[in-house]
Parts: structure tokens; C-alpha cells; sequence
């Protein structure tokens, strides 16, 4: 079992975990592996059984491109980093995950954190830690 | 080498002695160590303590003048002439320069360093760690630079002359003189932490006033990195970005404020980076960078550029821009809890299409999945990239070329991964298929555009 480590903008295909396990003893198998647990994630990264052009897998530290490809060995205590192109913050209200009146709720509320509002852990009470009530 | 002094040959104690101790110092290898000095039977009893007695007391030194002609004795001496003739042989001597600042500031020898006699013991050693490097140090007439030299070869530097008649006589013959570019007492002051580092010192510091760094975007990565930037007086910043300050920008765009709320970015970064620092020239550019503009502006002349833009169409034409002017970009991006830093450096790492050729299509954008991020990351990616910026503007240090910073605010962990060149990169490697900028529509409307449409003006990006 080798540890992947998910991204944060492909979080959402592995319910929220940063980390999780697949089977294989290449790059090809563990992907694979990893698109039987979460399908989800297979469609995102994935294209034709090939590797998507906009995502990159690392072996320890390493492009896999720069290796053996997709027949990268890993090893059983391999971390693999899965790297999607990321263009920056994506800004809430561009978000088309997101309801538009969930935003502008966010932004009723609390003006100057809805960025803060949508993430998952802060999303529940989180700001509210960080700006104690009056 | 300057005069070979034979022994005295006039019944001149003095002049005996100091001929005696600087041919025994040549024999044992021109170092001043712990050595037992050979008795000298006219001065010295041979079976007095020799631990008690060292070699200075070989004389009676009665002055100033005594002293200096001991030192001067004890060192060797070069001339204006062969100096000269030194700096342009293929390894020149380091030329150091031991005078007061304010001398040294009326003109000294070319490419010398300057460490003021009053603190060569505390600062040669970082400025010079090689004990072996040729040395000539003069002063103005060669007195200071006799006393220092002899203290450079307590300290251990092997090879070290004193300048004869110093900085008078090279320009009583006419040789070359070079004015110094100095700091103003208050800027000084002002960078005074910098001077202290060796690493920056006065001559860095006026390197990175000098410099010019473009930076793509006042959001979430350019305030921290601008605010830096100007503090560390980097002479000339500007900035891109088309965008008006909102409520939402001020969880994390330190640069703005509560009072510049609908100010255009551009303009409001400018007034709080002068009021930091009235070194910085800041130039803006209330535009959205395309394809149209990108030459333009990247045309003004900037040595590094800070990518903190937030979408793909912008990233992939500084890149392709970038590349082309070869300019190296300080890439940082954040998402939620988590960043990225890295250093593109045209040909000589990888560029942005190394890693990703194409943008992803509009539907599979991740960054589009979900907005969101905690209000200090950017502060920890943009200062990230201050970092990496100023490390190019002062040529210092390992920048992050071929290597990807990952940073988990969460975890508080940082991971490094390596980026390589892609000899089949479509616009560094060795035969590129992109010519032309292209200019990418926005993803992340809510609706996938269609198709990839040249000088669109459609979209709006706000930087992150």
C-alpha cells in the first residue's frame, strides 16, 4: 500500500481526505487502483487509461515523466503526489460548485471573509473562532 | 615583490634587527605564528624567556615613526605601477581598501573592496574567506595599509602587499578611479539591517535599488510580496492589475485597506508602498494583461517578474511572455490551506508548459472545483516570493529553479518536489510549436467557453 497524497483541489473526489491508500506496484497500477476506490477521481485525472497532460505524479519527489512514466516502480513506502495544474485562489464568487446565494449570503454576513466562509473547515463556525464576538 | 632587503651592512642596530626578524618570518614561510624566534645576539639574550619576549621587542620602539618602519619592515610592498599592470593580468589581486568611509567615497581603485582599518579584524574573514586570494591593501599614502596588511598576515592571508604611496601615488599616475555609488546617510539608515548581512551589504543593497520587479497582480500574493519588495527598496516595482479594491480582498490583501474600498488595486498598492518607502518607484498598469499589452509592458525592463495571478489565461501568457523576454518569474499559488512557490527561469529550468503544456480543459480546471482560502496563506507564498525575488535581484543564495515548494498551512509542513526541463516543451524546448501568445478565455465563469479566442477582453481576473 502506498500513500497519495490528493491535492487539494481534487479533495472533493476523495471526501475531503488529503492522504489515502492504493494497491500496485507501478505508477499505472497504483492509479488505477486509485480509480476503482474513487471513481470520481479517475474521471478527473485520467484520460483514455492514460495519465491527463494537466496533471503530474510524483515519486518521492520525483516527476514520474522524468522516470519510467505510468511504469514508474513504487515502492511500499512511496509517498505519491498527485499535482494538478493550479492557477491561484479561485475566487468564491467564480466558483460554479458553489450557489450563487450561498456567496452573496457569505458575503452578507461577513464581508470581508467569504473566502474563508467556504472552506470546508472553516466553513462551520471557523470564522467565527477567528473573529470572537463582541 | 617589493624590495628583497639584504642585511645592513652600517653598524644601524635597528635597521639590523628589523632585517634580522622579517628574513627570519620569510624563512619560515611567511607566517606570523607561534614560532620561537631565533635569538638575536646583539639585542637579545639568548636565554631569556622567549615566550615573554616577542619579536617586537626586538626594538626599541620609541614613536610612531619606529613602528610604522618596523611594520613596514615586517610586510612586503608593492607599487603603483605594478599594481596596475596586476589588474590586468588574467587572475587580478583583490584590491582592499582599509581608508575611512568618507575617502573611499571620494574615489578609490577599481573593483576594490573597501573595509575600513578599524574593522578589518571583525569583517575580512566573511568578506574574504580565502586565505590563499592575493591581497593588495592600500590607504591613502601606504602607512594604514602596512599595519593592515601585517594584521592580515596574523590573521592567516598568505599572500598579502601593501600599495607604496596608497591611493596618492596611483593617482598621481594617472591610473584609473573609480567613484562609488554610495547610500544616503537616511538610506543607511533605513537599510542599515541589510548592510549588516555580507551576503547584502552596501553594494547589494544598491544593486536591489536598482532593480525592477514587475509584479502580475496586487491581490492575495502581490500584497505581502510588494510590501516586502518596497521595504527592501527595490528601486522600481510595478504592478498589473485591472481589478478595484472589494470587501472580500481585505481578509488577505494587506497591501489595501478599509479606506480604499472601490480605489482601483493598482493605484491603492502605490500609495501604500510610497508611504513604506519613498526609494520605490512604482509604476501601474490598471490593465489586464493579454496578449495586446504583454509586450508593452514587459518591454519597460524588468529583472524578475512576481506571477500572483489567480486564473490560467494570465499564467500561461506570462510564461509564454516570459520566456520570450527572458525574464525569470517567481510562480506562487494557493488554494484553501495549501500553496505552491517555484522559480521559472527561462532556459534555465523548466517553465510553467514544462510541468503543464496546455491549460486543463474549462470543466476539469481544479482550480474552479471550489473557492476559498485561509487569509495568512497568501501571506506565506508572497513572502515566499519576495524571497525568491530578491534573491535573483541580488544574485544570492539558491533560488527555486527546478524545484516546487509545496506548503500545508494545516500541517505546518512544507514538501519539495523537482521540476525538470521538457525537451519537447511547446515553447522552451528544442523545437516549440507555440510563436504567439495565446490568450486563454477565463474558466471559471460558470460556463465553459467554447473555444480558445485570440485578444479576448471578456474576461476579468482578479489576482490572487
Amino acid at each position: 500500500m502506498s500513500v497519495v497524497r490528493i491535492p487539494p483541489t481534487l479533495r472533493s473526489e476523495t471526501g475531503g481526505e488529503k492522504q489515502v491508500v492504493a494497491d500496485g506496484g507501478t505508477v499505472r497500477e497504483v492509479i488505477v487502483d486509485l480509480a476503482e476506490r474513487f471513481p470520481s477521481l479517475g474521471t478527473q485525472i485520467l484520460e483514455d487509461g492514460d495519465l491527463a497532460p494537466f496533471v503530474n505524479v510524483y515519486v518521492e519527489g520525483e516527476d514520474v515523466r522524468t522516470l519510467e512514466g505510468l511504469d514508474t516502480e513504487v515502492d511500499e513506502a512511496a509517498t505519491v503526489i498527485l499535482l494538478p495544474a493550479m492557477a491561484g485562489g479561485s475566487p468564491a464568487e467564480r466558483a460554479p460548485h458553489l450557489a450563487q446565494e450561498e456567496v452573496v449570503q457569505a458575503a452578507e454576513t461577513a464581508p470581508h471573509c467569504p473566502r474563508e466562509k467556504v472552506g470546508p473547515s472553516l466553513r462551520s463556525g471557523g470564522n467565527r473562532t477567528l473573529r470572537p464576538a463582541r | 615583490m617589493a624590495k628583497p632587503p639584504g642585511p645592513p651592512s652600517s653598524g644601524d642596530l635597528k635597521a639590523h634587527a628589523r632585517w634580522s626578524a622579517f628574513a627570519d618570518r620569510r624563512a619560515r614561510g611567511w607566517r606570523w605564528g607561534n614560532l620561537p624566534v631565533p635569538p638575536d645576539p646583539l639585542h637579545w639574550s639568548a636565554n631569556a624567556d622567549r615566550r615573554l619576549s616577542p619579536p617586537a621587542t626586538l626594538l626599541e620602539v620609541t614613536g610612531y615613526r619606529d613602528l610604522l618602519a618596523q611594520v613596514k619592515g615586517e610586510i612586503d610592498e608593492i607599487d603603483a605601477r605594478e599594481t596596475r599592470s596586476l589588474l590586468d593580468s588574467p587572475a587580478p589581486p583583490l584590491l582592499l581598501d582599509v581608508r575611512e568611509r568618507d575617502e573611499w567615497e571620494e574615489g578609490h581603485l577599481p573593483a576594490a573592496l573597501h573595509i575600513p582599518r578599524g574593522s578589518l579584524e571583525s569583517r575580512v574573514e566573511s568578506r574574504v574567506p580565502e586565505r590563499d586570494r592575493e591581497i593588495v591593501v592600500y590607504c591613502s599614502a601606504g602607512a594604514r595599509s602596512a599595519f593592515a596588511a601585517k594584521t592580515l598576515e596574523e590573521l592567516g592571508y598568505a599572500r598579502v602587499r601593501s600599495l607604496a604611496g596608497g591611493f596618492t601615488d596611483w593617482k598621481r599616475n594617472g591610473f584609473p578611479v573609480e567613484l562609488p555609488q554610495t547610500l544616503a546617510p537616511e538610506q543607511r539608515q533605513r537599510y542599515s539591517r541589510h548592510l549588516l548581512i555580507p551576503e547584502v551589504g552596501e553594494a547589494g543593497q544598491l544593486r536591489l535599488l536598482e532593480s525592477r520587479v514587475l509584479l502580475i497582480g496586487a491581490g492575495g500574493l502581490g500584497s505581502p510580496a510588494s510590501l516586502y519588495l518596497a521595504a527592501a527598496g527595490v528601486g522600481r516595482l510595478g504592478i498589473v492589475d485591472d481589478d478595484v479594491v472589494d470587501a472580500t480582498n481585505l481578509q488577505r490583501q494587506i497591501v489595501h485597506s478599509t479606506a480604499r474600498l472601490g480605489e482601483p488595486k493598482a493605484e491603492s498598492a502605490k500609495r501604500t508602498l510610497a508611504e513604506l518607502n519613498p526609494d520605490v518607484e512604482v509604476l501601474t498598469y490598471r490593465e489586464r494583461l493579454t496578449s495586446e499589452n504583454v509586450d508593452r509592458i514587459l518591454d519597460e525592463g524588468w529583472d524578475v517578474i512576481v506571477d500572483g495571478a489567480d486564473n490560467f489565461p494570465t499564467r500561461y501568457l506570462v510564461n509564454d511572455a516570459s520566456v520570450w523576454h527572458g525574464i525569470p518569474v517567481v510562480h506562487g499559488s494557493i488554494f484553501r490551506f495549501e500553496g505552491q512557490v517555484t522559480v521559472f527561469k527561462p532556459h534555465d529550468g523548466p517553465c510553467y508548459r514544462c510541468l503543464f503544456a496546455e491549460p486543463p480543459p474549462p470543466e476539469l480546471a481544479p482550480s474552479c472545483a471550489e473557492g476559498g482560502v485561509l487569509g495568512v496563506l497568501p501571506g506565506v507564498v508572497g513572502s515566499l516570493q519576495a524571497n525568491e525575488a530578491l534573491k535573483l535581484a541580488l544574485g544570492a543564495g539558491d533560488p527555486l529553479v527546478g524545484r516546487l515548494l509545496l506548503f500545508d498551512a494545516l500541517s505546518a509542513t512544507f514538501t519539495e518536489v523537482a521540476l525538470r526541463r521538457d525537451p519537447a516543451c511547446p515553447v522552451c524546448g528544442e523545437s516549440p510549436t507555440i510563436t504567439e501568445y495565446i490568450d486563454y478565455v477565463e474558466f471559471c465563469q460558470g460556463r465553459p467557453p467554447a473555444e480558445q479566442v485570440s485578444g479576448s477582453a471578456e474576461t476579468r481576473g482578479e489576482a490572487e
